[in-house]
């Protein structure tokens, strides 16, 4: 996808120009919160959704004038969108029907699905009389019975239990890895996003803020949407100030309390050096506090979760949040905010106490506080 | 002169109309308070007797009004009255229901409910009976002829035996036929090219617009139309010596009685402009609930637009269109006013069964054969109930 734009009648732009690039055999994953303009961007692809301006390739062919009937592609829809009159083995073959393949081979190709899925015991009901869990499988049956360049899903486990979802999110992905096809999957959940894909996209109001692996946006998230939108409990950001530390390494002010950063944290996040004495935006995920660090932050504990793997700290600090907004970056009102430490659960902590958090140097994050972008090695 | 403009009356009416509300009034400020002082098992009763009254009390002031502006004598009061014995109808029968309910509902508790169902259904059991009655004497009817003798199935193989009775069966077929199709045909057609084009409201209120007019009213245009008199619109328009279009009772100079005259087929072109509005509004409505991803998701699968709504979109909407043809079958199956205005009540070969069932019944005075017509119409009208009932069955099972 070069530069690939949306434009609405009205003058909205859903999408101001995206490039994204997925590789052959690739599971790309596209999230971002309601109203982002991902669904566009799949929709697009998929040819049901005129695209402005750009040029959308697949296998290298622009196929920004082709109808979705010559793209190739199979598309796993959130409603399913199966065709109630048809039965399970019908919805699955009409695409087969339509390029008028002979009947062995379709009903070679269906049983075979059908084996893959589990549907051979439903193949011959209508999809009113299904499970959930059926109709979900019969729609992926009738994507991937096509063996197409590109699969695209829209928030396809949205209409699932939460216990189902688990399951099939682990189904889909092994199915995924097995057939090889490419594909592009749209979900706002970002626990999908993170389990599933290869690479990740987060997308905010239609513009791409990072792609990269899942364990790269949470390390090294490139801007502050990103940091807070992936993880939960989401990373805690609040206001700190730049200072010089005596031995010339650098030191940040945080909450009146001073963090010195050394050996191997100064240099990740080297970029602060010509920033002494301007504020920026200081993050940190629950679970680098009360670990094994080297620096120390005092809170008073406020509320204690005791989740049973781990024990969640709602602790107050003397610093206000930071948040990242539709606009750019937010700073929460008050001259305190609420932080979230993940401890170990034989902590013995309850609400009232004052507690010295240690903290993580290696996994702090430092943000930009006009534009939220991360501030890194230099 | 009595009535409205005369100065003691109308002194009169406002008395009678004041006193009315000033009842109401009071009502409306006592029966709360009655109503906390009853038990409160009684209090359901007491509110419907409440009501009631009300209703009387409304009830006797407009009486008493209308007494006063003239009792239907005067010309004002011509319009009052006419509305005056429609309330009265209406205040009547919820009188009624609602006598029948408060005696119901002193019934103790096993029994309530099945007599409150028992009151609601008497009105229904009676009106049957007063249809059912009828059918079976019809029946009985049909087994004699012109003059009152025993016939037996005599009238019945006169239907299937004379040509001109053949040409009256094979009609009302042919108009079931030929009209139901086209305008269901034309339904689907223009619901589809209108659906979501600019304009669609207006365009489907001119289709609709024909629907509104009367087949009497639709027939007398029309005849305008067809006429072979200087104002005949479709003369005009068509060279040569002026056709009698209404007459020609032959099919391109073929006569059969078991084909339509040319005639019978112009009559039916009216009234497949009125069904195909009302055809067109209801599978608009029901493509409008059809799920668009069900469309995108047929195009994904490689339909073209016309795959995806022949393959996808129509078996969609399919008890819509089975219940829009069977009420179109049933209407024209029945089809009598336009053959009266247009066909000159069944001459030149228009004639369809319940035109005949009139003609023959009534100025022919041959009731034995108008109760056969009558039995034949039953007869052809049963199945497409039966389709009609069990499309709404499937219906509400859900697919």
């Amino acid at each position: 996808m070069v530069n690939l734009q949306k434009r609405y009648p009205n003058g909205f732009e859903a999408v101001p120009g995206l490039d994204l690039h997925i590789n052959d055999g690739e599971f790309l994953v596209l999230v971002g919160p309601s109203g982002c303009g991902k669904s566009t961007v799949l929709r697009m692809v998929a040819g049901l959704e005129d695209i402005s301006d750009g040029d959308m390739l697949i296998d290298d062919v622009r196929v920004n004038e082709m109808g979705p009937q010559q793209r190739d592609i199979a598309m796993v829809f959130q409603s399913y969108a199966l065709y109630p009159n048809m039965t399970v083995a019908e919805n699955i073959a009409f695409a087969m029907k339509l390029r008028k393949i002979d009947k062995e081979t379709i009903s070679a190709k269906v049983a075979e699905v059908a084996e893959l899925l589990e549907l051979t015991a439903v193949l011959d009901r209508k999809p009113g009389q299904l499970s959930g869990g059926q109709r979900q499988r019969v729609a992926m049956g009738r994507a991937i019975v096509r063996q197409p360049k590109l699969f695209l899903m829209d928030e396809p486990l949205s209409n699932l239990d939460a216990k189902l979802r688990v399951q099939t999110r682990a189904e889909i992905s092994k199915l995924q890895r097995r057939l090889g096809v490419t594909t592009m999957y749209v979900t706002h959940d970002q626990v999908e996003a993170m389990t599933m894909g290869d690479r990740v996209a987060v997308l905010r109001r239609g513009i791409l803020m990072q792609c990269a692996s899942p364990a790269e946006l949470y390390d090294t998230p490139d801007n502050l949407f990103v940091a807070q939108f992936i993880g939960s409990p989401s990373m805690n950001v609040v206001t700190g100030t730049v200072a010089e530390a005596a031995n010339g390494g650098i030191s940040l002010a945080v909450a009146g309390q001073t963090i010195n950063l050394s050996g191997e944290a100064a240099q990740r996040l080297a970029g602060l050096g010509g920033r002494t004495g301007s504020p920026i935006a200081v993050g940190i995920r629950p679970e680098a506090l009360g670990g094994d660090g080297d620096q120390h932050l005092d809170v008073s504990v406020d509320l204690v979760e005791m989740l049973g793997s781990e024990l969640l700290v709602h602790a107050t600090v003397a610093a206000p949040s930071v948040r990242s907004t539709d606009d750019g970056v937010e700073i929460g009102g008050g001259s305190e905010s609420t932080i979230i430490a993940k401890l170990d659960p034989r902590h013995r902590v309850k609400a009232g106490d004052r507690l010295s958090l240690s903290v993580d140097t290696l996994r702090l994050h430092a943000f930009d506080m006009e534009t939220g972008a991360a501030i890194g090695r230099a | 002169m009595i009535g409205l403009f005369d100065v003691g009356g109308r002194g009169l009416l406002i008395a009678i109309v004041g006193l009315g509300v000033a009842a109401l009034l009071a009502a409306a400020w006592l029966v709360p308070a009655v109503m906390r002082a009853l038990p409160v098992r009684m209090q359901p009763q007491a509110s419907t007797l409440a009501r009631l009254g009300a209703g009387a009390t409304v009830w006797g002031v407009s009486a008493m009004a209308w007494i006063v502006l003239g009792g239907g004598r005067s010309s004002v009061s011509k319009i009052v009255t006419t509305l005056y014995y429609v309330t009265n109808g209406i205040v009547a029968l919820a009188a009624l229901f609602g006598i029948l309910y408060l005696i119901a509902s002193l019934f103790p508790e096993p029994f309530r409910e099945w007599f409150r169902t028992a009151a609601f259904l008497l009105p229904a059991v009676l009106l049957l009976f007063g249809l059912v009655v009828p059918a079976i004497l019809n029946v009985s009817d049909s087994f004699y002829d012109r003059n009152d003798e025993w016939y037996g199935f005599g009238n019945y193989v006169d239907i299937f035996t004379k040509d001109a009775n053949i040409k009256v069966f094979s009609n009302t077929l042919w108009w079931g036929i030929i009209v139901t199709i086209a305008s269901t045909v034309m339904g689907i057609t223009i619901a589809r090219f209108a659906d979501r084009m600019r304009g669609e409201a207006v365009a489907k209120a001119a289709i609709f617009l024909p629907t509104a007019i009367s087949m009497v009213g639709a027939g007398v245009i029309w005849n305008f139309v067809y006429s072979p008199r200087e104002y005949g619109l479709l003369n005009s328009i068509l060279p040569g010596d002026p056709e009698f279009f209404l007459q020609d009772s032959s099919l391109f100079g073929i006569t059969s009685p078991w084909l339509p005259g040319k005639n019978t087929l112009f009559i039916m072109i009216v009234v497949i402009w009125i069904q195909a509005g009302f055809s067109t509004v209801v599978i608009s409505a029901a493509l409008k609930g059809v799920p668009d991803d069900l469309v995108e998701a047929a195009k994904i699968d490689g339909a073209t637009d016309r795959q995806a709504f022949y393959k996808v979109v129509l078996p969609y909407i399919k008890s819509t269109i089975i219940t829009v043809a069977t009420t179109t079958v049933l209407a024209v199956l029945k089809i009598f006013d336009i053959i009266q205005t247009m066909g000159k009540g069944g001459s030149f070969g228009t004639s369809t069964i319940a035109n005949e069932m009139y003609e023959q019944g009534f100025p022919q005075d041959n009731e034995g054969l108008g109760a056969a017509w009558a039995v034949m119409l039953f007869l052809l009208v049963l199945p497409i109930v039966f389709v009609n009932s069990r499309n709404q069955r499937a219906q509400r099972e859900g697919r």
